[in-house]
């Protein structure tokens, strides 16, 4: 369980992290390709790229894994399941920075590929949670669900799903983390967001530039896993603990 | 029983095959359940009891045979709509854990479409009727609540809709024996109420004799090898697998089947200890007796008073005689009052009221001669139930065997 001083650690370092970060950039004497790369609402651009990817991403992870969790714990696809969780771990196992690649020769250049790559790569923690928390659920549970007389999509609604919640929001959780990380290499597929201070911090050999960049996505992921651990407090089900 | 509430059901040839094994897992089982009985499938486990209660509402679908509830054929019908009709309560009460009792009890009344304050009053009731106090526990959580309570809201939640029959299976098998017990008595009354019709699965023997109107003795497969009331099972198994299923003990079991009131309480002398000492030293010399029950104001029985029990307590009601320390109700088994009149030096044992109030005695003669009395009865019942079985029925035997 999170306590109340947990609560509050994590805002507040990262405010601190980013107020330095900040302080340090602003009294530091830019060169003319530090500030082309980090003047001029550029890394605020870069900073909502990367939002935008983590959030359109975790969106269609949930509308894939979320059904497909259901669908492949219903007992007319049992025998499906493990084939569906060999894909969705090769989809993780793969480095995404190969599969980026690979679906840049397919699908071209641009934001649409990186998103496939990682949705691809998040698929995984939300499938097989959601298959977990819907498998662990106690079947006398169910028995009881259905013998009193509720209808199997009645069961999956107001029995299976609120007992899962807290193992899928675990995945859905980790799929946010994942997401922030790998959306910084959208910027090899064209994709935009922080990767682009990365990289440009890297062959620019500006590590000013390069530090914002991580500092950034660090950060960002922090507050985006904080965020969840929010939502998982107010969203599972009491009585439970 | 003016007020039945229950429905028949009739089973008819009821058959469970897996696929993939030789043998059913229920054979052809046929079974007529009055309205308002309760009907207890008791037999070893495994024995295809609880498939044959799943039957029922169809959460296990026959491969072949009828089901009638209420002279309906519920068969072939939606069976997500037939089990809104039945009430159903399972081992470990199966409440969910997300909901709150509340919540729990009003799933079947929400899924039925009721007003929110419909459902809200009959929440309330059904704590109430199953005594739980819906103030404190209305809005508690399962996990917040003892295995008894947990398995009281089981059954709250499976009347809530106030079905015609309830299926119970082996709702009393995880809690402890004297939550068991008080749970069993529970039923009782309720059933005493509400007069559904209840079908009932255990392997307990006992709890089957507590609570069954009439016991199916199930040997595998389903095959009913006895089906009858407690009574004639006890005295007159019909074959050796029931014989041993019912246990050692059967005359004993079967005191537990009789109440005191049906014995008939004895009078016996007593007086109040509010009256003179000289009329009670009157009464005790002149009445005809060695002993007196004296009573409390409130005509409770208070103490044993023996010729002479006055004089060696120098006339002093308080001191004299011996306080009484057993008393059994009028609704209490023939069991316990056996115990009571084993540990009572008196060899007898006072019965009282609802509130306590003294009513008479039962001593060890008349409970030896009730218990003959019964075990003959149902000897002579179970004989001629036998009789019509094989068809050799003779019109006059039922009068020549009550004439005895």
């Amino acid at each position: 369980m999170i306590t109340r001083a947990k609560l509050l650690t994590t805002p507040a370092v990262l405010a601190a992290v980013l107020l330095a970060t900040y302080l340090w950039i602003v009294n530091a004497p830019l060169d003319s390709i530090e500030r082309n790369a980090l003047e001029g609402g550029q890394v605020r651009l870069y900073l909502w790229q990367q939002v935008e990817l983590t959030a359109v991403s975790t969106f269609f992870v949930l509308v894939l894994a979320l059904p497909a969790g259901v669908l492949l714990t219903r007992r007319f696809a049992r025998p499906a399941a493990p084939l569906a969780v060999v894909l969705a771990n090769l989809g993780q196992a793969t480095p995404a920075i190969g599969l980026l690649a690979l679906l840049t020769f397919w699908l071209g250049i641009g934001a649409r590929t990186a998103l496939v790559a990682m949705v691809a790569y998040a698929v995984l923690p939300v499938l097989s949670n959601t298959m977990a928390g819907l498998r662990a659920i106690d079947p006398a549970l169910l028995d009881a669900a259905k013998g009193i007389g509720m209808s199997p999509p009645g069961v999956l609604a107001r029995v299976e799903l609120p007992l899962a919640v807290p193992l899928i929001l675990a995945g859905v959780r980790t799929a946010l983390v994942l997401n922030v990380g790998t959306g910084t290499l959208a910027s090899f597929a064209g994709g935009g967001g922080l990767g682009n201070l990365i990289t440009a911090g890297i062959t620019t050999q500006r590590t000013r530039v390069l530090v914002v960049g991580a500092v950034l996505t660090v950060c960002l992921a922090l507050l985006v896993d904080w965020l969840a651990s929010l939502a998982e407090l107010r969203l599972s089900p009491r009585g439970l603990e | 029983m003016a007020d039945v509430t229950g429905a028949t059901i009739e089973l008819e040839q009821l058959t469970k095959r897996y696929p993939g094994s030789a043998n059913p897992a229920v054979d052809s089982v046929s079974m007529e359940i009055a309205a308002g009985e309760t009907v207890v499938l008791v037999g070893p486990s495994g024995c295809g009891k609880s498939t044959t209660l799943r039957m029922v509402n169809r959460l296990i679908e026959p491969s072949s045979g009828r089901i009638r509830i209420g002279g309906e054929d519920v068969t072939d019908i939606d069976p997500v709509k037939l089990r809104r009709r039945i009430g159903y309560a399972i081992q470990s009460s199966g409440l969910f854990p997300h909901l709150t009792v509340a919540e729990n009890i009003a799933q079947v009344p929400r899924m039925l479409g009721w007003g929110k304050q419909r459902i809200r009053d009959r929440v309330e009731e059904m704590l109430d009727l199953v005594g739980l106090d819906p103030r404190e526990f209305h809005d508690r959580y399962p996990r917040r609540l003892s295995g008894g309570q947990q398995q009281r809201v089981g059954v709250a939640r499976a009347l809530a809709a106030d079905p015609p029959v309830l299926l119970m299976d082996e709702p009393f098998g995880a809690v402890d024996p004297i939550t068991r017990d008080h749970l069993q008595d529970e039923l009782i009354r309720l059933q005493h109420e509400l007069h559904k019709t209840i079908v009932f699965v255990t392997h307990d023997f006992d709890e089957a004799i507590k609570l069954g109107d009439r016991i199916a003795v199930l040997r595998e497969q389903s095959r009913i090898a006895q089906f009858d009331t407690p009574e004639a099972i006890l005295t007159n198994p019909a074959d050796d697998f029931v014989s041993g299923f019912v246990g050692a003990g059967a005359a004993l079991k079967r005191l537990n089947l009789t109440r005191v009131r049906d014995v008939g309480v004895a009078e016996y002398p007593a007086v109040s200890a509010d009256e003179p000492l000289q009329v009670i030293f009157n009464r005790l010399r002149i009445g005809g007796v060695s002993e007196l029950m004296v009573l409390d104001r409130h005509r409770r029985p208070y103490k044993w008073l023996r010729r002479g029990d006055l004089a060696r307590a120098r006339g002093s009601l308080a001191r004299a005689g011996t306080p009484v320390t057993h008393t059994v109700s009028r609704d209490a088994t023939l069991r316990d009052a056996l115990e009571a009149v084993l540990t009572d030096s008196s060899g007898r044992v006072a019965i009282t009221g609802r509130r306590g109030e003294y009513q008479g005695v039962v001593d060890m003669e008349t409970l030896l001669n009730s218990v003959h009395e019964l075990l003959e009865a149902d000897r002579l019942a179970a004989l001629e139930g036998q009789e019509e079985l094989i068809g050799h029925q003779q019109p006059h035997t039922r009068q020549e065997l009550e004439g005895q």
